[in-house]
């Protein structure tokens, strides 16, 4: 198989920067959201998942946890943990419904918003990407690769390729469609929803499709 | 001491030290030089004594050069510190002129050509201007820049200006800035001799010397005898519980300066015989490893904090933590999960009393902040986000 069919496991590390945005309340919350850059978005949404906690009922994103604790309203808090990058599938989708849900819920607001303790500090992302050394060419290697390989590569290969670069299903499905022809397994892995917890339990779910494709085509 | 870099890969996450090794393959040959003004004692002392050494075995040239002053100059450090951190000071034009002065001579005298040149705290945030044309210069502050003494703050905040970038602990800690402001949080070294494995003889020896007894449950505080710290507030929510659990408290930490609390928790203490305070020798390692691990919950309960790393130190030797909101705390706990973070005495005691009827939860909290430490706030993260921001600003 040529080198360029291999699959070339990428990691990546990020550098959190501070933004010169913040929000006090909801309003300036939803001002604040149109205005910032969309790696911002990015780092308080999707690229919460490389550093979130390990409790399965922890907040998708940012936002909603700043509305729990700071602002303390519980249904803007529902509101903004519903938003679900994984449906809406662009950065600019994400924004679009956040700004949606906040003007919804200001409307329907009868006093001005509650101000919080601490106020909402936009960050943003720099990802820097790192070759992992690890390379696959076959199924089989593919699996072995991910097991041992670094998180960082499922957040860069599933999350970062999927929501900021705007490749479809991810890089995994990608090639395990196009390259290996094994259209149902990466049907499979793209349905594999990155937000259902850490990136160690995503990596569980991608073994465990792994290994049953591969003991179906006999022996894993 | 800490250990090399092979040494974490059985405490660091999954792949985490190859990963390392490979972020470090596209730095080889970098030059980076760190400078704070002492060696040992401080915040930033602590860390660069353990990565220093593990970034010249990633084979990056590392060196860490220290600020020489005089006894003058180190009562002005300790000044700028505390007014920085909002604690009001007369800092004079004098002492100001001062500190230029010795910012300059040690920016003469200390080899500051490099690819990038980080400077900790506030004492050496004037060297910034004997920089070299070449290079990016950092400015890191590890602690809370958000009310400093406004007249100081104005005064500094051009030097602060003058860097490439500032980082920051946590971005609540962060002063409003022209240049770039980054966010990289504090770490603890596994290895080291507050966090190593301790077999369970040892941790009782230590105890027995400190006259700690293992009969009942401990409550345990680490932190100076300060009233910013709140010793009598753990006391008083130690007493809330003790209603209802046989318990001990234990509070431990090095003395007081002035005006500190001592006295008051010494007076609280001996009224009752399971309340033990414990004023530690210097450095204190090897008490505070054995005094975490014979803990069932540690309480962290200050008015007032930086980050706050006691709080990972604990969750590493796998106990729940009770913590305030302030500084960093609310950063480490995930409440509820490694866990609770309070706002008074009532909700410590409350919490407290919650994990002692459950404890089954005390287990899997201590569990789960044991993972949570791990993967956020190990020296392994830390190292691999100072690579990233040396890639990110080099290219």
């Amino acid at each position: 198989m040529p080198a360029a069919e291999h699959f070339v496991f990428q990691g990546c590390v990020q550098v959190r920067e501070l933004l010169p945005h913040e929000a006090h309340d909801a309003r300036e919350l939803l001002e604040e959201i149109r205005r910032v850059p969309a790696e911002s978005i990015f780092c308080h949404t999707s690229g919460l998942l490389v550093h979130r906690p390990p409790e399965p009922d922890a907040y998708p994103n940012d936002f909603a946890l700043w509305a729990d604790i700071e602002l303390r309203d519980r249904r803007l808090t529902e509101r903004l943990a519903a938003i679900d990058p994984f449906r809406l599938g662009s950065i600019e989708g994400v924004r679009a419904e956040l700004v949606s849900t906040l003007e919804h819920h200001l409307q329907q607001l009868s006093a001005a918003p509650s101000r919080g303790g601490e106020p909402f500090r936009f960050l943003q992302y720099h990802l820097v990407p790192v070759p992992t050394g690890h390379e696959a060419g076959t199924l089989r290697e593919f699996r072995d690769a991910l097991t041992g390989a670094d998180a960082s590569t499922l957040f860069f290969h599933i999350i970062e390729a999927r929501y900021r670069l705007g490749r479809g299903r991810g890089d995994f499905a990608e090639w395990v469609d196009t390259v290996l022809g094994r259209h149902e397994l990466a049907e499979r892995l793209s349905r594999i929803d990155p937000y259902a917890g850490t990136l160690e339990r995503v990596r569980e779910r991608h073994l465990i499709a792994l290994n049953r494709a591969l003991e179906e085509e006999g022996g894993a | 001491m800490g250990g090399k870099l092979d040494d974490y890969r059985a405490v660091a996450p999954r792949g985490s030290v190859d990963f390392m090794l490979r972020i470090a393959e596209r730095l080889r040959g970098r030059r980076i030089v760190q400078v704070s003004v002492s060696r040992y004692g401080g915040a930033a002392d602590e860390i660069l004594n353990r990565i220093v050494p593990i970034l010249n075995d990633l084979g990056i040239e590392a060196a860490w050069e220290v600020m020489l002053g005089s006894a003058e100059f180190e009562a002005i450090v300790t000044a700028v510190s505390k007014g920085l951190a909002g604690v009001e000071q007369v800092v004079t034009e004098g002492m100001l002129a001062r500190l230029h002065a010795t910012c300059a001579e040690n920016a003469r005298r200390l080899p500051l050509d490099a690819d990038l040149v980080i400077v900790h705290d506030a004492a050496t945030l004037l060297l910034v201007e004997g920089r070299p044309p070449a290079g990016h210069w950092l400015w890191r502050y590890h602690g809370d820049l958000s009310s400093p003494q406004p007249q100081l703050w104005n005064a500094l905040r051009p030097f602060a200006d003058k860097y490439d970038a500032a980082v920051f602990s946590a971005a609540k800690f962060a002063a409003p800035l022209s240049t770039r402001r980054f966010v990289i949080a504090p770490s603890i070294d596994p290895l080291s001799e507050r966090n190593r494995e301790m077999p369970r003889g040892e941790q009782s020896r230590h105890l027995e010397r400190l006259g700690v007894r293992m009969d009942k449950p401990i409550l345990l505080q680490v932190g100076p005898f300060e009233r910013l710290q709140d010793p009598l507030g753990v006391v008083n929510a130690y007493r809330l519980v003790k209603k209802h659990h046989d318990v001990r408290l234990v509070l431990a930490g090095s003395p007081p300066g002035p005006g500190g609390v001592l006295a008051e928790t010494q007076e609280a203490a001996s009224q009752d015989p399971d309340v033990t305070v414990l004023v530690l020798p210097p450095d204190p390692q090897t008490e505070l490893n054995a005094l975490e691990r014979a803990a069932t919950i540690v309480l962290q309960k200050p008015l007032f904090t930086d980050f706050g790393a006691d709080v990972a130190t604990a969750m590493w030797k796998g106990k729940p933590v009770v913590g305030s909101l302030a500084g960093g705390i609310p950063s480490q706990i995930v409440s509820k999960v490694t866990g609770y973070t309070v706002e008074t005495v009532e909700g410590a005691a409350f919490r407290v009393r919650h994990l002692l009827s459950n404890p089954e939860l005390i287990g899997r909290m201590g569990a789960a902040g044991r993972e949570h430490v791990r993967r956020n706030f190990l020296i392994t993260r830390h190292l691999g986000d100072y690579l990233a921001l040396l890639a990110h600003l080099t290219g």
